[in-house]
């Protein structure tokens, strides 16, 4: 394997990896703290029973994140020290901050986790509501330092130097708003689904206790907002992308040829020649009314865009078929949700709402890889959006594909142990509250 | 330019910290190994609260490095490719471990499994820790690429660069049990890292003496710098002179002046490992050398570096000093 296609690829498996674990870090401590707050409003020693538990899916989470999260500050260097070199001084600001927020986290996590019965119940509770706001606060500071990547401000590159630097600039790049937004709700909505998934596929299995009950309440109720947020938030980083990185929109969308009146198209491949789609459904003016707000605007296609800086359009295409599919089925699911209990029905009770809920487990978590692959390969070939391509950033260490299936085998595995973990925490909560 | 100064201090500053409270972490674990587990839950109890904000010290010193010392950290990430990536997995073995068997729902065969990695990832991490401490001063990276060995290989792959790891695997055990003897169970608890402590104490003097043979042996130029650098030499004996005194104070079971006079001790170490080669970050092979003014970022960087550093700072000191007034303090502030 070459060490480009080896290097991406580790980049791509560390970052995704650590992209779940980050998100249960951002979401899950605000559902934990929900449910702290329900049993210190109520005293129902279920509540701090539900909240205890999703506090060890916390710590788990957050270890995990924490120490994969370390790797990727180191793995930068190690995979791409050329970009590092000249991108650490202008977009290394939000990275410094993050370890603020990262560290308040940090402190906060340790003083809830630890702290239960040394501290009076609402400064605990408050610990649990600084673990969640400085989870947030960290996560958006990262996706603004790639923003950066995808929209670089705050330097002037003349004759291959960069000069003039501004980190404030480049921390609000143009980017950074539109991608942390969408990527703040995206947390919250793959952490609700797979959580109320997870409370679902348990209750169907027939523990049809009062526990899971509570917990798909809690957590249908952070998946069904953010959910419902996902296509508009969405609609906003599209238009944001239209904007900044025309060749990106156009493979998302496979917009070959740049017109008036561009029309959106729906599912389809590229054909062989990479010309033209074929198997779409399109829909009349359709990209252009979403890119830009106007039916008639003009977009541009991929023929405007030399081969030599056109993304993988195959992946970057399907990639986003795939997030907005699955986006809008959550977007239903959360309607639905809304209107259940709108008409005060006892949803539940009800199988087929608890088998929606169940088979919906993964789909945000697809999604939110899916949209990171939109994002990261979309960007291509570049690692600083029209300076820097990403051939050129590459370690000159050889051998870079046993360093893949090192990190390989290593995240496998603790995926696996991870797993393990939690069926042995499922299985520990049904024993208590079965006998 | 005081700005790049007043960022180096706020890195030494994080460097420091995390070597008295994270590497102190780690070397819990090393403690473990040996006294098994007599200690383990005390070990746990007292790392469990800490132990992820300690570690959070390292993400910010390499922050502060790509940001603010971007040749460095460029540098260091490839020549040190590999020993990097060793300690990277220790650091993951490390903490994964340790976590996964205070969480496990149910205690079985399975905390074998977790202990043994906890300790045994502990050791390694610890160990090339120093290997890399050591490589970035040897004078053995190479300033252009030549062939793997040389390269990629040659310049930690040294008895020196060992010697250092075995010192700081040492001494990172030696800091943890002087800090583990206020978190003892009971008086049998007690002994036995008091005991353990005197014996770690006792072999940091000897690994420390291995460094110098192994610097004369692969002729290096540590043992010869050594004695000519005044401040460094004072650092160290000041070190040095600490421990008659340390001794004296294990004997007598004073855990709060063991604490100051132990990481006292570690200051001083530092500060003269890196007094040695100011104002030089990487030592090259063929004698060049990259200090920290040819290094730092851009002005304009620097700055706002340091501003952000500092606000960052002004949160996170009142909330570590919550977090070990709850934790830590506790027989002054039981709650």
């Amino acid at each position: 394997m070459e060490d480009i296609l080896a290097a991406r690829l580790q980049m791509a498996l560390s970052l995704g990896w650590h992209i779940i674990f980050a998100c249960f870090g951002m979401a899950l401590p605000l559902f934990m703290a929900f449910a702290e707050w329900k049993w210190l409003k109520t005293n129902e020693p279920l509540y701090k029973d539900l909240a205890k538990s999703w506090a060890k899916g916390v710590a788990i989470f957050f270890a995990v994140g924490a120490v994969s999260g370390t790797f990727l500050s180191f793995e930068l260097g190690l995979l791409w020290p050329e970009f590092m070199l000249h991108a650490g001084p202008i977009f290394g600001m939000p990275f410094s901050l993050e370890g603020t927020a990262f560290f308040i986290e940090a402190i906060a996590l340790g003083i809830f986790l630890y702290g239960w019965d040394r501290l009076p119940r609402w400064t605990h509770w408050w610990s649990g509501i600084f673990v969640g706001i400085s989870g947030v606060i960290s996560g958006i500071f990262v996706v603004a330092a790639n923003g950066w990547m995808n929209s670089p401000s705050g330097f002037d590159y003349v004759n291959g130097e960069f000069i003039n630097i501004d980190p404030i600039a480049a921390l609000f790049n143009d980017a950074w708003f539109t991608q942390a937004l969408h990527m703040t709700f995206a947390a919250f909505a793959s952490t609700g689904f797979a959580v109320a998934g997870l409370h679902a596929i348990l209750l169907i299995r027939g523990n049809k206790i009062q526990f899971h009950k509570e917990a798909l309440k809690i957590s249908l109720i952070f998946a069904s907002i953010a959910a419902f947020a996902m296509p508009i938030t969405g609609d906003v980083a599209a238009k944001s992308v239209a904007k900044r990185q025309p060749a990106k929109l156009a493979a998302m969308d496979l917009n070959f040829k740049t017109e008036k009146n561009a029309p959106l198209t729906i599912g389809g491949i590229p054909n062989k020649e990479n010309t033209a789609v074929e198997y779409a459904i399109q829909i009349p003016s359709g990209l252009s009314f979403l890119a830009h707000g106007d039916p008639d605007a003009e977009v541009i296609g991929l023929d405007q865009i030399p081969e030599d800086r056109q993304p993988p359009i195959l992946i970057t295409h399907l990639a986003f078929q795939i997030m907005v599919g699955l986006g809008f089925l959550m977007m239903g699911i959360s309607i639905l949700y809304f209107y259940l209990r709108w008409k005060r029905k006892n949803y539940i009770d009800k199988k087929w709402w608890l088998w929606l809920i169940a088979l919906a487990t993964p789909i945000g978590f697809i999604a939110l890889e899916a949209g990171w692959t939109v994002t990261e390969v979309g960007r291509q070939p570049w690692i600083i959006y029209e300076v820097m391509r990403t051939e050129d950033a590459i370690t000159p260490m050889p051998g870079i594909q046993y360093s893949l299936l090192l990190v390989l085998i290593i995240y496998s595995f603790l995926t696996g142990v991870v797993i393990w973990l939690m069926s042995r925490q499922i299985k520990h909560i049904h024993q208590k509250y079965n006998s | 330019m005081p700005y790049t100064l007043l960022v180096i201090a706020i890195l030494g500053i994080s460097l420091v910290l995390y070597a008295l409270f994270g590497v102190a972490d780690f070397g819990a674990g090393i403690v473990e190994l040996f006294i098994g587990k007599k200690g383990q839950k005390t070990i746990s109890q007292a790392i469990g609260p800490v132990w992820e904000a300690n570690h959070i010290w390292l993400i910010l010193i390499v922050v502060i490095l790509f940001n603010g010392f971007p040749k460095v950290y460029a540098v260091f990430s490839t020549a040190l490719h590999i020993p990097i990536l060793i300690f990277l997995i220790g650091i993951i073995a490390r903490g994964t471990a340790f976590v996964f068997r205070h969480y496990d729902a149910y205690t079985d065969k399975s905390q074998i499994y977790y202990s043994i990695i906890f300790r045994y990832s502990s050791v390694l991490a610890v160990m090339f820790l120093g290997v890399l401490l050591a490589s970035i001063f040897s004078g053995t990276i190479q300033y252009e690429i030549t062939d793997f060995y040389t390269y990629f290989l040659a310049p930690w792959l040294t008895l020196f660069s060992l010697s250092i790891g075995i010192f700081v695997c040492i001494l990172s055990a030696y800091l943890a049990a002087i800090l583990l003897l206020s978190e003892a169970k009971d008086k049998e608890e007690y002994e036995i890292i008091n005991t353990f402590s005197k014996r770690l104490l006792v072999a940091s003097i000897f690994s420390g003496g291995l460094i110098f043979l192994a610097s004369y042996v692969e002729d290096f130029s540590f043992h010869k710098d050594f004695f000519s650098h005044i401040p460094s030499l004072i650092a160290f004996l000041l070190a040095t002179v600490l421990v008659p005194f340390i001794f004296i104070y294990i004997h007598r079971r004073n855990n709060w002046v063991l604490r100051i006079l132990s990481g006292l001790q570690i200051i001083l170490i530092l500060a003269g490992w890196f007094l040695l080669h100011w104002p030089n970050l990487i030592t090259f092979a063929d004698g060049s050398t990259l200090n920290i003014y040819e290094a730092a970022a851009p002005p304009e960087t620097m700055k706002v570096l340091f501003w952000a550093l500092l606000i960052g700072s002004c949160l996170i000191f009142p909330s570590l000093y919550y977090l070990f007034k709850v934790f830590k303090f506790k027989e002054a502030n039981e709650i």
